[in-house]
């Protein structure tokens, strides 16, 4: 479905991403995991057409496309962002943030769209003419994604998607995005610093560093606990909790 | 606890008067602080923060903090002067926050920053300041100290930033320092190696520490003592070990929702919210 080979993004002299190239099938939820600078969203965004300073070959459903995108290509591709108090316009009602994509793609029916869409993100109709600063930040994220299904796209790009929230809203946005994924048949790239809930909503995942792909694992490698690189075994520990012993033994990797 | 605890807390109360009427955040509290490490662990709005700039007396106003009782180390903090608490913030009680890039001064060299910290407490030249500032850099491992003294806050990243405010934090040797979640902008391995700085501290120091954190399995692996906090309520204070053993359906519900790394392939229980918890007596709210 989407397949990323020998990708690389530079800033001035920075390389933000070096040679990383990836495949995530039809219907499969790939992961990206890394520390802050590893990469992982400036691939997010260079698939998403948010960024066109890069080189390689992304090819969706075996299309290649450049880094400018036409309407058909955001039809089949959307993005959830990290932080719902920024990615939607605090001027705008839900109505009016989720009629703006119908309108572009000229699509039919806005009105039992944006109904259908609130009742799949769990919303209902009575919070359709809300502003943005009248919802919680989970009810803002079930907003984003409303506005992400609308178009049906096939694929959906999800970047620290409840990074903002609180543990029992992050539990049911995961829920929200598995139930969508099973029910619209979604291929989903997941990108997250946190190990546990990329290993909630992956099948496979990549583990990124300092711009470049690591290690790629499927889920159940990372659950036994086996990931082959040093790198990803520090990232694995460290992400179970505090350790003093092993506070003194991280190193640092190029 | 064998000794008298550091910081002693009875009904402690925080109310804001809003135009829409008094929004209690904290409501009637009770714990105590030895030579230990504290968690404060609670979703956003449950009052943990609150609580922690209550005892330094930094709600700003509308912000109304009472208490029964708010003792430290035999000072009544409720009715401490301002030149008492002046005495008191940074000398004896200090606090990290949770984001260096918003806590520095963007203007001046973290260096000098440090060395300015100890100066408001002791009287010393600026030589000897500088000398203390930069061993402190070395003790919150720092690698190069003398370059990064010279450093403006711009050219740090958020893990040296973040040493570089417990460094300044820790100058003055104060007795307690509040953590309002120090690491939770950092990557899981600097996380680590910070909180590895405040463990030290307090091991060799003796200091007192509350860990304020949204991270309930950070704070389990991290601290001696966890209290849930709720509504501005505690709900329920455990042993850091028997987190997994909680009883109050509030901390068992947010153990359940944390997604694992076993929990793929399932939906997450979702936290059910009981009005009664902001109401009823929470008994073990003081542990001894």
């Amino acid at each position: 479905m989407i397949k990323v080979d020998n990708l690389n993004v530079a800033f001035g002299d920075v390389r933000a991403v070096k040679s990383a190239s990836f495949t995530v099938k039809d219907r499969e939820t790939y992961g990206l995991v890394g520390e802050s600078g590893s990469g992982k969203s400036t691939v997010l965004r260079a698939l998403s057409g948010l960024n066109r300073q890069w080189t390689g070959t992304i090819a969706i459903d075996g299309r290649p496309i450049g880094p400018v995108r036409d309407k058909a290509f955001y039809r089949q591709v959307q993005m959830v962002f990290q932080d719902p108090f920024g990615s939607l316009h605090p001027r705008h009602t839900v109505d009016q943030i989720l009629s703006e994509p119908i309108a572009i793609h000229r699509m039919d029916d806005a009105e039992a769209r944006i109904r259908r869409a609130l009742d799949d993100v769990g919303l209902g109709p009575r919070f359709r003419f809300r502003y943005p600063h009248q919802l919680s930040g989970g009810q803002r994220q079930r907003v984003a994604i409303a506005r992400a299904i609308i178009l049906e796209p096939s694929v959906l790009l999800l970047d620290e998607p409840t990074s903002a929230l609180d543990v029992s809203i992050q539990a049911e946005v995961l829920n929200l995005l598995a139930r969508l994924r099973a029910e619209r048949h979604l291929t989903m790239i997941l990108v997250s610093h946190n190990l546990a809930v990329v290993a909630h909503l992956c099948d496979r995942l990549a583990v990124m560093n300092a711009g470049a792909i690591v290690e790629e694992m499927t889920v159940d490698d990372l659950r036994r606990g086996e990931p082959a690189q040093a790198y990803s075994k520090q990232l694995l520990r460290a992400s179970l909790g505090y350790d003093r012993k092993m506070a003194d033994s991280l190193i640092t990797f190029e | 606890m064998a000794d008298a605890p550091l910081l002693s807390v009875r009904n402690l109360r925080v109310r804001f008067a809003t135009r829409v009427g008094t929004v209690e955040a904290v409501r009637g509290i009770d714990f105590d602080v030895g030579r230990e490490r504290l968690g404060i662990v609670g979703e956003s709005g449950s009052g943990k923060s609150v609580t922690g700039r209550a005892i330094l007396r930094l709600v700003p106003p509308p912000g109304e903090v009472v208490a029964d009782r708010m003792d430290f180390a035999g000072i009544d903090l409720r009715n401490a002067d301002d030149a008492a608490m002046r005495l008191i913030r940074g000398r004896r009680i200090s606090m990290v926050m949770q984001d260096p890039k918003f806590s520095l001064n963007p203007v001046m060299t973290v260096g000098r920053q440090i060395a300015e910290a100890y100066r408001v407490h002791h009287r010393v030249g600026g030589g000897e300041a500088r000398r203390r500032a930069l061993e402190m850099l070395a003790d919150v491992r720092i690698r190069d100290p003398e370059r990064v003294y010279d450093l403006y806050p711009h050219e740090v990243s958020g893990g040296m930033g973040q040493r570089v405010m417990i460094a300044m934090m820790l100058i003055p040797e104060p007795d307690l320092l509040i953590a309002d979640e120090p690491t939770s902008a950092l990557d899981v391995t600097v996380q680590m190696q910070v909180l590895a700085i405040l463990d030290d501290l307090v091991a060799k120091r003796g200091m007192g520490l509350i860990f304020i954190s949204h991270d309930l399995n950070l704070v389990a692996s991290f601290c001696d003592r966890v209290l849930v906090m709720y509504g501005g309520r505690i709900m329920e204070t455990l042993r850091a070990g028997e987190l997994q053993q909680a009883r109050h359906p509030y901390t068992r519900g947010l153990l359940q929702a944390l997604p694992t790394i076993g929990s793929a392939g399932r939906d997450l229980p979702v936290l059910t919210r009981d009005p009664a918890w902001l109401t009823e007596a929470t008994p073990g709210g003081l542990m001894r």
